[in-house]
């Protein structure tokens, strides 16, 4: 009952959540940031970091680091953490972490499908794949030629499958069919985890419908902005649109129509938490608009912390620590190339 | 009996509920002000414990301090065990005669509603410090001068099941039975 879940969410939850929200404390603040910003190589980020909680994950790299090995073994991490609480979970908390995930599963059977239609090697995609979204049989995904066999093969063991009804066709696997199969898949997903955040209901279900509406429209307008100029009819790019969040209805329907940045900023500032990102960006100008999404994102994540008792401080968590390695990736990039004055360009302070 | 010529005219529920022995409201009434108080206590203490376990595995400075809360909690168990000894000894047995005059039913009344009074309000009570101590935990955690100002909420929160005492207490001492004559 909404409003009474802390006489009963201890139960099963109470641990976790105090175990998440100590997680939440060892988060890099920005002071942290600053002196990594003020880092001459990568050997100094990795002694800076060697004081925060990824100390213990970089301290037995050799010496001449990159930085996909920083940003792997800070991943690595993310992956402990999560399996800690995972196979502390009950249900429905096991099903709700389990969701988290589903994204980057998604992810990683693009990016092997997409590897294998550029002759690659499967094993070094493998090693690419984000580790939290692997199943088991992901190898085989190497033999599909179209999707219904991508589905009959492999997919349709994994949680996955359901999400597949809406784009099993029998064309050959292309660039341009991934990618919609990849939104297809991504907004059958976000619907589904948002049917099961209604279902369960109080504080989880309204802060996490809050979090999975905006990630909607996020990636309602990165839909209609990746597709102006291509071959994707209007049709198909309102089919690529989830059926929830502040934009629908009818901002998809004007956005559906859009064909530059300025129809897509005219159609965003009808609705005001939008309009308030697309000020910060000037006329004409879209390199600055996934940071400005990024910073509204971690503000909102940062707001989940402020309630007790519900699920959405591990939803939270995960993404808050992913924007953290984000970050870690751009400055050890500006750094390792000797950019450091473009390094605020793309870092998001979470504190 | 004059009682039941009283109340001849009235409904049978009413004359169900006086037809039941003082000493069963009483008894029952002991038992209300011992058992419910226990189910609030350790409904607070699961709850704070849990938190504070969790806590204190990134923080284990926080341990200490924080079994205040589970000792507020703890307190409230022990006014219901308190309240429940004083009831017991005001129960006496009357002659049969008199089981059901006005004044036994007046005490059996008294020793039910005391219990009532004081195993609710430390179920309560049990519940608010409970919950405030699994927020403090958490909160002492990130941040170490917020654990006193989170301490005075509880100690404001504590002081409900005092309140229930002291009327029980109050009620229960007006409870005499009639004299063996």
């Amino acid at each position: 009952m909404y409003g009474f879940e802390a006489l009963t969410f201890n139960i099963h939850g109470g641990y976790l959540e105090a175990i998440v929200r100590g997680h939440r404390g060892g988060l890099l603040t920005a002071a942290d940031y600053n002196n990594l910003c003020q880092c001459e190589n990568l050997d100094d980020i990795k002694m800076h970091l060697s004081a925060t909680e990824y100390g213990p994950y970089l301290q037995n790299e050799p010496s001449p680091l990159h930085t996909t090995t920083i940003v792997e073994k800070c991943t690595l991490k993310l992956v402990d953490d999560y399996k800690h609480m995972l196979c502390q979970a009950t249900e429905p908390l096991s099903t709700f972490l389990e969701y988290i995930t589903y994204g980057h599963m998604i992810d990683n059977v693009v990016l092997i499908v997409t590897g294998t239609l550029h002759e690659r090697d499967v094993q070094e995609l493998l090693e690419k794949c984000h580790p939290l979204g692997m199943f088991d049989s992901i190898a085989t995904l190497a033999v599909a030629q179209n999707m219904r066999e991508l589905y009959r093969l492999v997919l349709v063991d994994t949680p996955l499958a359901p999400y597949f009804s809406e784009c099993i066709t029998s064309d050959d696997l292309d660039d341009m069919n991934i990618e919609i199969m990849r939104n297809t898949l991504y907004k059958a997903y976000l619907e589904d985890f948002y049917r099961f955040c209604q279902k369960l209901g109080g504080a989880t279900a309204e802060i996490m419908s809050d979090l999975l509406a905006f990630e909607a429209d996020r990636r309602a307008v990165n839909i209609t902005i990746n597709s102006i100029g291509t071959e994707l009819t209007r049709d198909d790019r309102r089919k690529l649109y989830s059926n929830f969040g502040l934009l629908y209805p009818y901002g998809h329907e004007e956005l559906a129509v859009c064909e530059d940045i300025d129809q897509v900023r005219a159609a965003m500032e009808k609705y005001p938490p939008y309009q308030s990102i697309f000020a910060k960006l000037s006329y004409g100008e879209s390199q600055m608009l996934d940071k400005a999404f990024y910073e509204e994102e971690v503000k909102r994540l940062c707001l989940a912390f402020e309630q007790q008792f519900h699920y959405a401080v591990f939803f939270a968590y995960m993404r808050l620590r992913e924007q953290e390695i984000r970050n870690l990736m751009w400055i050890s990039e500006c750094v390792a190339q000797n950019q450091k004055s473009r390094v605020h360009d793309s870092v998001v302070f979470i504190f | 009996m004059s009682s039941s010529a009283m109340l001849s005219e009235a409904s049978s529920w009413s004359r169900a509920l006086v037809k039941i022995s003082p000493y069963t409201f009483s008894a029952v009434g002991i038992a209300i002000s011992i058992g419910v108080s226990v189910l609030g206590a350790a409904w607070g203490i699961y709850i704070t414990g849990s938190s504070l376990i969790g806590a204190a595995i990134k923080e284990p400075r926080i341990t200490s301090k924080n079994l205040i809360s589970v000792i507020f909690c703890e307190a409230v168990a022990i006014y219901g065990v308190i309240v429940a000894i004083i009831l017991q000894t005001k129960l006496e047995s009357v002659p049969q005669a008199s089981i059901y005059a006005p004044e036994s039913l007046r005490a059996g009344y008294a020793i039910f509603a005391s219990g009532i009074i004081v195993g609710f309000a430390n179920l309560v009570c049990g519940l608010c410090v409970g919950i405030i101590g699994s927020s403090c935990a958490l909160s002492d955690a990130q941040n170490s001068t917020l654990f006193v100002k989170i301490l005075v909420i509880e100690i404001f929160g504590s002081a409900l099941g005092l309140f229930g005492v002291i009327v029980g207490i109050i009620m229960s001492a007006q409870a005499s039975w009639p004299s063996k004559v």
